[in-house]
């Protein structure tokens, strides 16, 4: 079953008097459970291609269709909805809400979706555990590590119960053994959860953790291949 | 709700800043409503001096005696006006007076002067005419006697115990003259009045001007000003040709002007006051908003909706404005109430300026709710006018480029 299928996606930015095609007609599918890596040089369009897939920027022709519907074709307020209900989001960086505790981010979208208070107390619990730090349910992000900070967005972004996880080099800021450790968190929460996860990367590390490789240049697919891991 | 508690939180992650923010309202607060009490507390002696002192509340008398203040244009009280008085419950009391012109002369001098009858308890209650009285005794309706003017005493040359001579035009033109014994000097804190007033009983000065029953006025009073205006719009509307009814500050047109021109004033200084602060909060909230567009861009990102962001943006900026607002009304309310308990002696020429124009001098406070609330009020609006920048911009805010900022 796909999850996700992508129809001559494009984006051409208006920089002036160039027009840049930052993705530049992409076609492609993702199925339930993938864990995939999206490469390529800076620039080569990847948080382009992801925001569009993301459902946070519009765009310039082709479709995006995830569980069957027509994310471009929702208002932008249905849009919004269905991004709390669908995705998960992990960005590069200052993921959190700064004001919130990291159980109280981890919370915060489920209380959006309306879920009762008992099953946001439990899931939040289970969730912080999951991704390891559930003895800093009560801190503030500001009091956590780069990699603390990411596994709490990874916890967030898992909360909702979406669709897949979109992370936009969520291992950037973060030292080797962070990397190393966020990358085997995700993809244990992939097989745990059986969660889509998409995340674009340039690190070879992460590249390396990845089993199905999408590499795109110039906002074209250049090669797409899947990997048997352990 | 959660919402709040984060537009609460976010208050306090630059502390100094939400502090001085709402510091500037906090000294406008401040600032405004002491100058408001003190405005409205000098607007309220003058009002209750020219009242207390003299004009009253309300008048009622003739419309020819509007017109023209002469002994024949006066009245005789009749029981469906006396009804309509009695009836009204917003008065206090109210006391019957005639009051005409008369020469005034000791031994060798003479000087014009104004006789009023007045009903001795009556016009106590009214005006508290007794506490002037400096010596002698006040007046009683079974012996004779007056009351005269201090300034007047001093320039006729007579005291206590002295008689004078009254003489000049009575009803209908009859001659009206009497000799007085005087009962005794009044000192008012207004030297107007010192120089030319004349108390008598109402008999006597009915029997003086041969105007038996007729009275030229019937003063009216109520608790304060602020009780005035029903009164004034039922007695209006009941009190029928020939007669009318004229309020104080009708009486008084150039003291309204005052009142009016310097409260003209305060709201100039007070707009100049908000306008400042109301761009200090502007900046802020402009800071506050631009330096978290990543932040806020993420929320929308993951599902928070436009609106509810709106809602949090414009509860920052209303906690600024309520928090300001607040600790100025704690600290302003308890000052002004200090000094409404406890009015400002006044000294040197502003002391002296005053008391020439018949006001006594003190600095007094005004404890009325509107000074206070009105500064809450201009506060709610300032921070509702704010508040559109953050609910716009949450509205506006541009996804993509946010999150890559
Ligand atoms: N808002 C924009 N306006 C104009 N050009 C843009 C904008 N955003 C991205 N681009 C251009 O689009 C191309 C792809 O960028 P991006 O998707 O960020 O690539 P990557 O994430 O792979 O580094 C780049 O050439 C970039 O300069
Ligand atoms: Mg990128």
């Amino acid at each position: 079953m796909n999850v996700i299928e992508i129809k001559s996606l494009t984006k051409i930015y208006n920089g002036g008097e160039v027009k840049v095609k930052a993705v530049n007609g992409i076609d492609i599918n993702f199925k339930q459970g993938e864990f995939t890596a999206v490469v390529g040089p800076s620039g080569s369009g990847k948080t382009t291609f992801l925001n569009m897939l993301g459902g946070l920027d519009r765009p310039t022709s082709g479709e995006v269709i995830i569980g069957g519907v027509n994310v471009w074709g929702l208002s932008s307020r249905q849009l919004i909805d269905f991004r709390m209900n669908n995705i998960g989001f992990v960005f590069q960086s200052y993921n959190l809400i700064p004001v919130l505790t990291a159980g109280e981010n981890v919370e915060f979208i489920m209380q959006l979706q309306g879920k009762p208070k008992k099953e946001r107390d439990l899931r939040t619990k289970e969730l912080l555990e999951a991704v390891g730090i559930g003895d800093r349910i009560k801190s503030r992000p500001s009091k956590l590590s780069g990699g603390q900070q990411q596994r709490v967005a990874v916890a967030r972004a898992l909360a909702s119960k979406p669709e897949f996880i979109l992370a936009d080099e969520p291992t950037a800021n973060l030292d080797s053994s962070s990397t190393t450790s966020l990358l085997e968190l995700m993809s244990q929460m992939n097989k745990k959860f059986n969660t889509t996860f998409i995340f674009a990367t340039h690190d070879q590390r992460v590249m390396d953790k990845a089993r199905r490789i999408v590499t795109i240049e110039d906002g074209k697919i250049l090669s797409d291949e899947y990997f048997d891991r352990e | 709700m959660k919402l709040i508690i984060i537009a609460w939180r976010n208050l306090w992650r630059k502390p100094w800043r939400t502090v001085i923010t709402s510091g500037s309202i906090f000294f406008g607060v401040l600032l405004s409503a002491f100058m408001t009490s003190m405005q409205y507390g000098s607007y309220e002696s003058m009002i209750s001096n020219v009242v207390k002192f003299y004009s009253g509340y309300l008048q009622l008398f003739t419309e020819e005696y509007h017109e023209n203040k002469t002994i024949n244009n006066t009245f005789i009280l009749n029981d469906s006006i006396k009804s309509i008085l009695d009836n009204e419950k917003g008065i206090t009391h109210y006391t019957k007076r005639l009051e005409y012109f008369s020469l005034a002369s000791s031994d060798e001098i003479t000087k014009g002067s104004v006789i009023i009858g007045v009903d001795p308890s009556g016009e106590n209650e009214v005006t508290g005419l007794k506490k002037w009285v400096k010596e002698g005794t006040y007046l009683d309706n079974n012996s004779n006697g007056v009351l005269v003017a201090t300034d007047l005493a001093k320039y006729l040359q007579v005291g206590v115990g002295d008689t004078i001579v009254l003489y000049g035009q009575g009803y209908h033109g009859v001659m009206a003259a009497g000799v007085y014994p005087i009962k005794g000097i009044l000192k008012f804190p207004s030297p107007e009045l010192n120089k030319q007033f004349i108390y008598m009983t109402l008999n006597e000065s009915q029997e003086l001007f041969s105007a038996q029953n007729r009275l030229s006025s019937i003063v009216i009073m109520v608790e304060d000003n602020y009780h005035l205006p029903p009164v004034l719009k039922n007695l209006k509307r009941e009190i029928k040709s020939p007669y009318m009814i004229r309020s104080w500050a009708e009486l008084q047109p150039e003291l309204v002007q005052m009142i009016d021109g310097d409260r003209a004033g305060g709201y100039f200084m007070k707009s100049l006051l908000y306008i400042i602060i109301t761009f200090g909060i502007l900046g802020t909230i402009l800071m506050m908003v631009s330096e978290r567009k990543r932040e806020l861009g993420v929320m929308i990102a993951i599902g928070l909706q436009r609106s509810k962001l709106s809602i949090i943006l414009f509860f920052e900026t209303l906690f600024i404005g309520i928090i300001g607002a607040i600790t100025g009304l704690a600290v302003s309310i308890p000052i002004c109430y200090y000094y409404f308990k406890n009015p400002i002696p006044l000294t040197g020429d502003a002391a002296s300026t005053m008391v020439n124009m018949g006001i006594e001098p003190f600095m007094y406070f005004s404890m009325q709710p509107d000074v206070f609330y009105t500064q809450a009020f201009i506060v709610f609006i300032i921070t509702i006018l704010i508040s559109i920048y953050p609910v716009v911009k949450s509205y506006t805010l541009g996804l993509t480029s946010s999150l890559r900022a």
